[in-house]
C-alpha cells in the first residue's frame, strides 16, 4: 500500500550497493540454506549412499524418484494418509481460526460494547500462557470427555489464535473506515451483512496473514498430536515422520533414513509454495500488525 | 500487553444494540466459546488438578498446596528453569541480532535483489520444527553426519554437538535457524512503515546511513522489538520439540528434566504424576507471564523516555 | 472495571462448568470383573470379530496376517504405535482417556507389573491360561504371572551372551575373553591399538545395567505386593561396577548411544567389536548391521570366577487390555500367537528366541546355523546361557519410569567417565521417593 513512494525514495537516496553488506548477507543466506541443501541432496540418495557418501555431495546413484515412490508405498502407503490428515487439519483449523479471529478482531475494533476491554485483556493475557504447558491439562480434560484420539483433539485447540485476534484488531482499526460502516448503516444493511459484503474485502491482506500463520502453526504442530493421538492413521505428517525416525533406530531398527529425508522434503514443499505465492499479501498484513 | 489494552479504549466506535444485546458480542462470542473450551477450561482444570494427588496404589486425594510446595523446592524443576533461562539469554539476543542486521541490510537499499535475500532467509520458518530437528540431527551425527565428516577430515573428534557441554548450544542453533528469518520479516515490515519524509528530512540534515539507522530506524523498530522479544521468551520457556526429538541420539546430555516442559511431559506420561505435572505447568505459565510482562513494561517505558 | 469483573466471572463459570462435566464423567477403564471360561475362546474364534493389536517386534504384523489366514472371520488391526516406552505412553494415555487402547499389546517383561498392578490387564486365568504354565520356561512365565493370576503369555526371551567380531579380534590379536578381567584387558588392548576401536559400547541403559547386576548375582529390587526394597549397592551391583567402572573411567566404552544410526554403523564396520546382549541381538545385527555379515560370532558371557552365569535382557509378552470389548477373542489371539506351533513358528522365522519349552528343546532349533555368524550354531550358546540365569530376579513395579530417569543420574556418571556407584545411589534415592509418592511402601537399603 505504502510501498510505492518508499521504493521511489530508495533509488534517490542510496544509489550504490555495498560489498560488505552483500558479503554479510551471503553468509547468512548460506547458513540458512545449508540444511535445506542437505535435505535436497540426501533425498536423491539410496539408503546405502546415505551412510557412505559425504553429506553435501551426491551419491553413486540418483535415487530421488525411487525414494518418492517408496515414501508413498511404505507401510501400505501410510504417508499419503498422513499428508491428507495434515491438509484436513490445516484447512479446518486454520480456516476456522482465521474466521473466528477476523470476526472477533473486527468486533473489538469497530464496536463499543460492555466488557469489550475485559475480553481483550483476557484474550491477550492468554498469549503469555505457554501453549505446551496448556497441552497437558487440555489432554486430561479432553480425555475425560472422550475427545482424545479424535481429530477434534487437534482441531479445537488450534481454532483459538489470540495473536490472530490481535493482528485482526490492529488491521481492522485502520483498514475499515468507520464512514463506510456509517454509510452501510444508513442504507439499512445489517452489521453481519456489512461485514461479509464490505468489510471482509477490506480486511483481505490481514486475513491472508492470519491464515498463513495459522496454517504454519497447524502444519507444524507436533506436541499436541503427540499427546492426543495414539492411532497412527490419525497422525499428521510431523508425528508420522517422527515415528519413522523412531522406527529407524531403536531395538527393532528398520533403517529407512532415505524415506525420512525424502518424506521431510515432500512435507515442506507445500508450505514454501504457499508462502512464495502469497508473499505480497502477508508482508503488508504483517506491516500493519507490527507497528503497534 | 498493558499498552495495547490501554490503547483500545481510544478507538472511536459506536454502540448499536439489537434485542438488547450489543452487536459487538455477536462478533466476539464464537471466538470466546472456543477460547473457553481450549484455553480457559484447561487452565482452570490444571488449577483444580494441582490441588490433588493421584497414586498408582491408593487412588486420589486432596492435598492442598503440597504440590506447589514441592515444585518450589524441587531442584530438578529449577535446574530445568535455569537451563531455559540460560538458553534464553544466549539464544534470543543472537537470533534477534541476526534478524535485525538482516532486516536493516535488506531495507538499506544497498543490496542487489533484496527481495531474494528476504525470501531465502525466511524459508526455514516454513519448515516444520520436527523436520528441522530431524535434519539438524542428521547433520550433528558425530561419526556419520556432516559433523562426522568434518571430524574425519580433521582426524579427531573435534566437534561434538551432542555432548552435555554442547547440546544446549546445538539446540539454540536450531532455534536461531528456524526463527531468525521470521523475526527478520517482522522487523522489515515495521521498517517499511517509516514515512519517507523522515528519511528526506534526515538526508537534508546531512545524516549518514549510521545516523539514519540510530535515530530513525531503531526507534521505529521498538514496538516490533518488544513483540518479537516477548514471543522469543515465551518460545524459550516452552522449549520441548527440539530436546525431545534429539534425546534418542543424546540420551545422557538431554536429561528427563532438561527443560521444564520436558520435565512436565516425563512426569505425566512416563511417571503418571499428572497432578504434579499440572502444577509445574501452572508455575511455568506464571513465570513466563511475569517475565513477558516485565519486558513489556520496560519496552514501553523506554518508549516514553 | 466492574463490568470487566463480571465478564471474567462469566467466563470462569463457563470454564468451571466444562471442568465439572469432565470431573463427573468416568476416568480410565478398570473393569476386569467379567470373568470368562476356557470354552469362550473357541466360541469367540468361531463367532469372529475385529480386534486391534499393538506391537513393534518384527513378527508383529506377520503374526496378525497368519492368524487372519487361519481364522478368516477374525480381523486383526495391526498397529505399530512405537516401541517400548512410546507404546506404553500411548496405552497409558488411552487408559486414562477411557478409550483408544488396543485389545492386545506387546509389553516387555520389565513393564508387565506396572500394567497389571494398575489393573490395566485382564487376568486370563479364568480362560484356563494357568494350565499353560508348563509350556513355558520358568524365567519367562514368572514375568507374566502373579501368583495364580496370569496377565499375558510370554513371547520371546532374552538370555544373554557375548557377540563379537572375529575379523577384528583376529586383526588385533585378541582372544575371546571368558572372564571379566580378560574382557577389561582386551578392551584396553584394542583401544590402545586404535583409538577409533572399542571392544564394546555402553552409553548407559537401565535395563542393561539391571541385567549385568543380575548376572553378577545381585537382587537390587525386591517386591512383595506393594512393599518394595531397593538396594543398588548390594553385592552383585558392587561386583558389576567393580568391572564396569574401570571401563567407564578409562573411556574404553564407545560413547555412541545404543540403537542409533551411528551405533549400527559402528557395529557393521567393526569399530565396536563386541556386545553383551540378549538373544534377540543376532537377528537385529543381521538386519541393522548387514555389513558385518560373516564376521560375527557368539560366545558365553564372560564370568567373574569361571562359573558360567548369564541373565535375561529384554523379552516381551502379549497381554489383553482391560478396555477390550472382546476379551475372549483377544485372549484366543494371545494363545494362538504364543502357544500354538503356527504362532511360535512365525516368531522363530523372524529370528526371535522363543519361550516355549517344546520349541527350545527341538533338535533342529539347537542345530540351526547362521551365515551371519559364519555358520555357527548360535542357538546352542543361547540355550546353554538360559540354563545359567540366576533365580529370584524381580523388576520394580515402575521399571519403565526407572528406565526413563536412568540418564539423569547414572547416565551422568557415564557422560563424565566417573564412578558409577554415586550415580546408582542417586538413582535409588529418586526411585524410593517416587515409589512412596505413588503409594508403594519403598525402602532403600
Amino acid at each position: 500500500m505504502r510501498a510505492t513512494p518508499i521504493e521511489r525514495r530508495r533509488s534517490r537516496l542510496v544509489p550504490r550497493s555495498s560489498i560488505s553488506l552483500t558479503i554479510l548477507m551471503v553468509v547468512l543466506v548460506l547458513y540458512t540454506l545449508v540444511p535445506l541443501a542437505y535435505l535436497v541432496i540426501n533425498s536423491t540418495k539410496s539408503q546405502d549412499d546415505f551412510f557412505t557418501s559425504f553429506g553435501l555431495s551426491f551419491g553413486s546413484s540418483f535415487n530421488l524418484f525411487q525414494n518418492i515412490g517408496e515414501v508413498f508405498s511404505y507401510n501400505d502407503g501410510i504417508y499419503s494418509r498422513w499428508f491428507l490428515n495434515t491438509i484436513f487439519y490445516v484447512v479446518v483449523s486454520a480456516g476456522g481460526a482465521t474466521i473466528l479471529a477476523a470476526l472477533a478482531g473486527y468486533g473489538i475494533a469497530k464496536f463499543r460494547f460492555r466488557g469489550r476491554n475485559a475480553v481483550f485483556a483476557v484474550v491477550l493475557g492468554a498469549v503469555a500462557i505457554p501453549g505446551t504447558a496448556l497441552a497437558l491439562p487440555t489432554f486430561l480434560l479432553f480425555s475425560s470427555i472422550g475427545l482424545v484420539n479424535t481429530p477434534w483433539a487437534i482441531i479445537i485447540p488450534s481454532l483459538v489464535s489470540p495473536f490472530g485476534l490481535y493482528l485482526m484488531w490492529t488491521y481492522a482499526t485502520d483498514a475499515v473506515p468507520s464512514e463506510i460502516l456509517e454509510a452501510a448503516r444508513i442504507d439499512g444493511a445489517g452489521e453481519f451483512r456489512t461485514f461479509f459484503t464490505v468489510s471482509l474485502r477490506l480486511l483481505a491482506p490481514g486475513l491472508v496473514t492470519v491464515l498463513l500463520f495459522s496454517i504454519v502453526t497447524t502444519w507444524n504442530n507436533y506436541f499436541l498430536p503427540l499427546i492426543m493421538l495414539s492411532d497412527p492413521k490419525l497422525y499428521p505428517l510431523t508425528l508420522g515422520l517422527a515415528q519413522w525416525n523412531a522406527q529407524s533406530t531403536g531395538t527393532n531398527a528398520d533403517p529407512i533414513q532415505n524415506l525420512i529425508i525424502t518424506g521431510s522434503l515432500i512435507a515442506i514443499i507445500p508450505l514454501i509454495a504457499v508462502f512464495l505465492f502469497l508473499q505480497r499479501y502477508w508482508q503488508s498484513g504483517l506491516a500493519a500488525g507490527s507497528v503497534k | 500487553m498493558a499498552a495495547v489494552v490501554a490503547s483500545v479504549s481510544k478507538t472511536p466506535t459506536r454502540t448499536r444494540r439489537r434485542l438488547g444485546i450489543p452487536i459487538g458480542w455477536g462478533f466476539v462470542t464464537p471466538f470466546l466459546v472456543f477460547f473457553v473450551i481450549a484455553i480457559l477450561a484447561p487452565v482452570v482444570y490444571a488449577i483444580y488438578l494441582s490441588l490433588f494427588r493421584e497414586q498408582i496404589v491408593g487412588g486420589s486425594g486432596f492435598v492442598g498446596f503440597d504440590n506447589y510446595v514441592r515444585a518450589f523446592t524441587d531442584p530438578e524443576f529449577w535446574a530445568g528453569v535455569g537451563r531455559v533461562i540460560a538458553f534464553m539469554i544466549v539464544q534470543v539476543p543472537i537470533m534477534l541480532a541476526f534478524s535485525l542486521i538482516a532486516a536493516l541490510a535488506i531495507d538499506s537499499g544497498r543490496l542487489r535483489a533484496p527481495g531474494f535475500y528476504r525470501i531465502l532467509l525466511f524459508l526455514p520458518y516454513a519448515v516444520p520444527g520436527v523436520v528441522a530437528v530431524l535434519i539438524w540431527g542428521f547433520i550433528y551425527g558425530p561419526r556419520f553426519g556432516l559433523v562426522g565428516s568434518i571430524n574425519n577430515f580433521l582426524g579427531a573428534q573435534i566437534f561434538t554437538p551432542l555432548t552435555p557441554d554442547w547440546v544446549l548450544a546445538s539446540i539454540a542453533n536450531i532455534s536461531v535457524w528456524e526463527f531468525a528469518g521470521y523475526n527478520m520479516v517482522i522487523f522489515y515490515a515495521a521498517l517499511r512503515t517509516v514515512p519517507s519524509e523522515l528519511y528526506e528530512a534526515a538526508s537534508l540534515d546531512g545524516a549518514g546511513p549510521l545516523r539514519t539507522v540510530m535515530s530513525i530506524k531503531l526507534p521505529a523498530l521498538r514496538g516490533a522489538l518488544v513483540i518479537t522479544t516477548i514471543f522469543s521468551i515465551i518460545g524459550s520457556f516452552q522449549l520441548f520439540n527440539e530436546p525431545n526429538l534429539l534425546k534418542p541420539i543424546a540420551p545422557n546430555a538431554i536429561t528427563s528434566n532438561f527443560t521444564p516442559n520436558l520435565y512436565a511431559y516425563t512426569l505425566s506420561f512416563a511417571g503418571q504424576q499428572y497432578n504434579y505435572s499440572a502444577t509445574i505447568a501452572i508455575v511455568m505459565g506464571l513465570i513466563t507471564a511475569i517475565i513477558a510482562y516485565v519486558v513489556q513494561l520496560r519496552g514501553t517505558r523506554k518508549e516514553l523516555a | 472495571m466492574k463490568r470487566s469483573m463480571r465478564i471474567a466471572a462469566a467466563a470462569l463459570t463457563a470454564a468451571l462448568f466444562a471442568v465439572g462435566l469432565a470431573a463427573c464423567s468416568p476416568g480410565g477403564g478398570s473393569d476386569t470383573s467379567a470373568a470368562g471360561k476356557p470354552a469362550d475362546l473357541d466360541a469367540a474364534l468361531s463367532k469372529g470379530g475385529e480386534i486391534t493389536y499393538w506391537a513393534w517386534a518384527p513378527a508383529g504384523e506377520a503374526k496378525a496376517k497368519a492368524f487372519e489366514a487361519k481364522y478368516p472371520n477374525v480381523k486383526v488391526n495391526y498397529v505399530n504405535a512405537g516401541s517400548g516406552v512410546d507404546e506404553y505412553t500411548k496405552i497409558t494415555n488411552a487408559l486414562k482417556a477411557g478409550t483408544g487402547a488396543p485389545d492386545v499389546a506387546q509389553i516387555e517383561y520389565t513393564a508387565m507389573p506396572q500394567f497389571y498392578l494398575a489393573k490395566s490387564l485382564v487376568d486370563l486365568s479364568s480362560y484356563g491360561f494357568g494350565d499353560l504354565k508348563s509350556d513355558f520356561i520358568p524365567g519367562s512365565w514368572g514375568a507374566v504371572a502373579d501368583g495364580e493370576k496370569v496377565y499375558g503369555l510370554p513371547e520371546d526371551s532374552g538370555p544373554m551372551a557375548m557377540f563379537y567380531n572375529q575379523r577384528v579380534f583376529d586383526q588385533y590379536g585378541i582372544t575371546v575373553p571368558t572372564t571379566w578381567d580378560e574382557f577389561s584387558a582386551a578392551a584396553e588392548k584394542l583401544h590402545a591399538a586404535d583409538p577409533n576401536q572399542y571392544l564394546t559400547s555402553d552409553g548407559g541403559d537401565g535395563y542393561f545395567a539391571s541385567s549385568m547386576i543380575w548376572q553378577a548375582g545381585g537382587h537390587p529390587y525386591q517386591v512383595d505386593g506393594t512393599k518394595v526394597t531397593i538396594d543398588l549397592q548390594d553385592e552383585g551391583t558392587k561386583k558389576w561396577t567393580g568391572v564396569w567402572n574401570n571401563l567407564v573411567e578409562k573411556k574404553l566404552l564407545s560413547p555412541t548411544p545404543s540403537y542409533t544410526d551411528d551405533w549400527y554403523k559402528q557395529l557393521g564396520n567393526g569399530q565396536i567389536a563386541a556386545l553383551i546382549s540378549g538373544a534377540w541381538m543376532p537377528s537385529l545385527l543381521e538386519s541393522a548391521a548387514p555389513e558385518g555379515a560373516g564376521d560375527w560370532r557368539a560366545a558365553p558371557m564372560p564370568t567373574y570366577d569361571g562359573t558360567a552365569a548369564s541373565a535375561n535382557f529384554g523379552g516381551s509378552a502379549q497381554g489383553v487390555l482391560s478396555q477390550s470389548k472382546n476379551p475372549a477373542l483377544a485372549a484366543a489371539f494371545v494363545k494362538w500367537m504364543n502357544d500354538s506351533p503356527e504362532g511360535v513358528k512365525v516368531l522363530q522365522d523372524s529370528g526371535s528366541f522363543p519361550s516355549t519349552v517344546s520349541d527350545l528343546k527341538a533338535p533342529d532349533f539347537a542345530d540351526a546355523t547362521s551365515d551371519y555368524f559364519g555358520g555357527q550354531q548360535v542357538n546352542k550358546i543361547l540355550l546353554a546361557a538360559s540354563e545359567t540365569v540366576p533365580d529370584g530376579w524381580q523388576y520394580l513395579p515402575y521399571q519403565t519410569y526407572a528406565q526413563t530417569i536412568f540418564a539423569d543420574s547414572v547416565g551422568q556418571a557415564y557422560a563424565n567417565n566417573s564412578d558409577l556407584n554415586p550415580g546408582l545411589k542417586k538413582w535409588q534415592e529418586t526411585l524410593v521417593s517416587y515409589g512412596n509418592e505413588q503409594g508403594f511402601t519403598v525402602t532403600g537399603k
